[in-house]
């Protein structure tokens, strides 16, 4: 691989055009204690490292993710989330990310669990499976719906939960923890209406 | 770059036996550049087998260290940036003190009445070897195998002097089938009649015990995809002829060519005792590793997916024991064919995460030459 490709060029404010991931950096303190969880090549870590000066850690299954991110700088550690999570003490973090992973996660409350054990504040993306061009693609099509953002077919899908914000948020309830902000996306625009019908990602600060 | 080896004396060195050494050797090289206030130090720790001469072309023989591919201009282990140094262990046969030395006592070889040996005498003797040197904190401390045994004893005998850490294929105990392999070793050597109870020196050495020994140690440092590739069942003659025949497969006179070649540059006790180095070796049972404070080493620890000696499972041991107590540890499971032995060769993705780790480290201490080869490669 060329090593040009693992020189970092400042990040642009839409953090390489993920706007999740600008989001993301506004709820993380500067200067704190952060695991990102599913860090993959680590563009989020290393942006947070270097513009938040956080203390990054990140957890990656994919052995040529992890090691484009350690080629970076990261301290990534390459193991699947279960395992991975489980090595931390409790609270050892300020933040714990989970971007876009809840919904490819085998146990998603045992994961949610974890994160809240280890870290202080969860930070977890996941798209809206109630979008209404979801919704309306199931209504009309009657097959498994396919969008934009939601490209997979049924049996290439890794989105193997799949769940909306007011189930998130059922969830979050239902195991006495708090959403202390939320954020919805749709493409580059926040949804401050229905996000339930108009999200295409939720962004939300769980704590316990 | 030709380079020749060094050597240092130590008056004393005690050991964690008891017994007090004198007048001991230490053989080194080095390669790059010590800045003012040498604070671009990596020390290279080698492997079982190896020696001091880890780059460069020997001006002895002309050959090339044995971590040339890692260790020079522009490569992983950047000697325009870093003064990279290694040296022989103790209880070795390459220019530091071990079993064929001279006893300055008695005018003879140790043999087998040297002191039983440590890996963390073996550490202790570098860190005394630095003091000469005028080295007192170490960027890095790296090393795959039995080095990476080393790397790991640095790290919690002198966690002040080690910013970071890099063990590569290695473990913090030997496990029951890594002490069988090495105790198949010892005793096709003490077989050998040669060997006399160590007592060979001045007459003929225990060479077919050695070479045995080193076929078994060949094995495991392979893996069954490069030994497929490598030889297959291909035939060295005409296959099965007679009884008689010296080799039937190409694999077996390979074997026999590495052992052979191996005999005249090792010594056979040094074998017994680095093999008991590293098999009493411990860090868990010592609690040494949960012990150490987080706050003091950076690690990188590098495994292999084919290598079957040194198994990942033994890394992720120590990163998860690690990251228990919240330490800065990066670990990453390599792909390759090459078995145990991928550590040595298969070096263009572990070039890769060594480069970017040093440059993350050397950043945050703030080494001067930083800048000047960033980006560059």
């Amino acid at each position: 691989m060329a090593t040009a490709e693992l020189v970092h060029t400042s990040i642009a404010p839409s953090l390489l055009g993920r706007e999740d991931f600008a989001l993301i950096s506004e709820l993380v303190p500067e200067g704190s204690r952060v695991l990102d969880v599913g860090c993959g090549e680590g563009q989020l870590l290393h942006w947070l490292v270097e513009n938040k000066n956080v203390k990054g850690r990140g957890i990656e299954l994919e052995s040529d993710k992890v090691y484009r991110a350690i080629a970076r700088g990261l301290s990534v550690y390459q193991g699947d989330i279960n395992q991975g999570l489980q090595a931390y003490s409790d609270q050892a973090f300020d933040v714990v990310i989970l971007s876009q992973t809840l919904q490819e996660t085998k146990a998603p409350l045992d994961v949610m669990r974890e994160m809240l054990r280890i870290g202080a504040k969860v930070v977890v993306t996941f798209p809206n499976f109630a979008h209404w061009q979801v919704r309306l693609s199931l209504m009309l099509q009657g097959r498994a719906p396919q969008t934009k953002l939601l490209p997979y077919a049924w049996y290439n899908s890794p989105n193997i939960r799949v769940l909306s914000i007011c189930d998130f948020n059922m969830m979050v309830k239902e195991q006495g923890w708090r959403v202390e902000r939320e954020l919805f996306l749709a493409g580059k625009r926040h949804v401050r209406y229905f996000p339930n019908l108009f999200a295409e990602v939720a962004i939300c600060l769980v704590t316990r | 770059m030709i380079v020749s080896t060094q050597v240092v004396e130590i008056p004393e060195f005690r050991m964690d036996c008891g017994v007090t050494l004198t007048q001991v050797s230490i053989a080194y090289e080095m390669y790059g550049t010590m800045n003012a206030d040498a604070s671009n130090v990596i020390l290279v720790e080698h492997a079982f087998t190896g020696d001091a001469h880890a780059a460069g072309i020997s001006d002895e023989d002309g050959r090339p260290g044995w971590w040339d591919l890692m260790i020079g201009p522009g490569k992983a282990f950047d000697t325009d940036r870093f003064c990279v140094i290694c040296s022989n262990v103790l209880s070795g046969c390459k220019g530091t003190t071990g079993p064929a030395s001279i006893n300055p006592e008695t005018g003879r070889p140790y043999g087998m009445s040297f002191p039983v040996t440590t890996i963390s005498d073996m550490v202790r003797l570098q860190r005394a070897l630095l003091d000469v040197l005028g080295v007192k904190k170490l960027l890095c401390v790296a090393g795959g195998s039995m080095g990476g045994m080393q790397v790991l004893e640095w790290a919690v005998s002198y966690p002040e002097d080690v910013h970071s850490a890099i063990p590569i294929a290695t473990t913090a105990r030997h496990s029951a089938q890594q002490i069988a392999f090495n105790e198949v070793a010892r005793q096709s050597i003490m077989v050998d009649p040669a060997w006399n109870q160590g007592d060979y020196y001045g007459s003929e050495a225990p060479k077919r015990g050695l070479a045995v020994a080193r076929m078994v140690g060949h094995i495991t440092y392979m893996s069954d995809e490069s030994m497929r590739e490598k030889f297959g069942r291909r035939l060295r003659g005409q296959g099965m002829v007679d009884a008689n025949e010296e080799y039937i497969f190409e694999v077996e006179s390979y074997l026999r060519y590495r052992g052979s070649q191996f005999v005249g540059r090792f010594d056979a006790n040094s074998y017994i005792y680095i093999t008991r180095a590293l098999d009493t070796f411990d860090l868990f049972e010592s609690q040494k590793l949960v012990r150490l404070d987080p706050s003091s080493t950076r690690f990188l620890v590098i495994s292999f997916t084919s290598d079957w000696l040194y198994p990942s499972y033994q890394s992720q041991e120590v990163v998860n024991l690690l990251r228990a107590a919240n330490h800065d540890i990066a670990y990453v499971e390599l792909t390759s064919n090459y078995g145990h032995d991928a550590f040595l060769v298969d070096v263009a993705q572990q070039t890769d995460v060594i480069r970017g780790f040093l440059n993350s480290v050397s950043r945050n201490l703030g080494i001067s030459n930083y800048a000047l080869r960033e980006g560059v490669h």
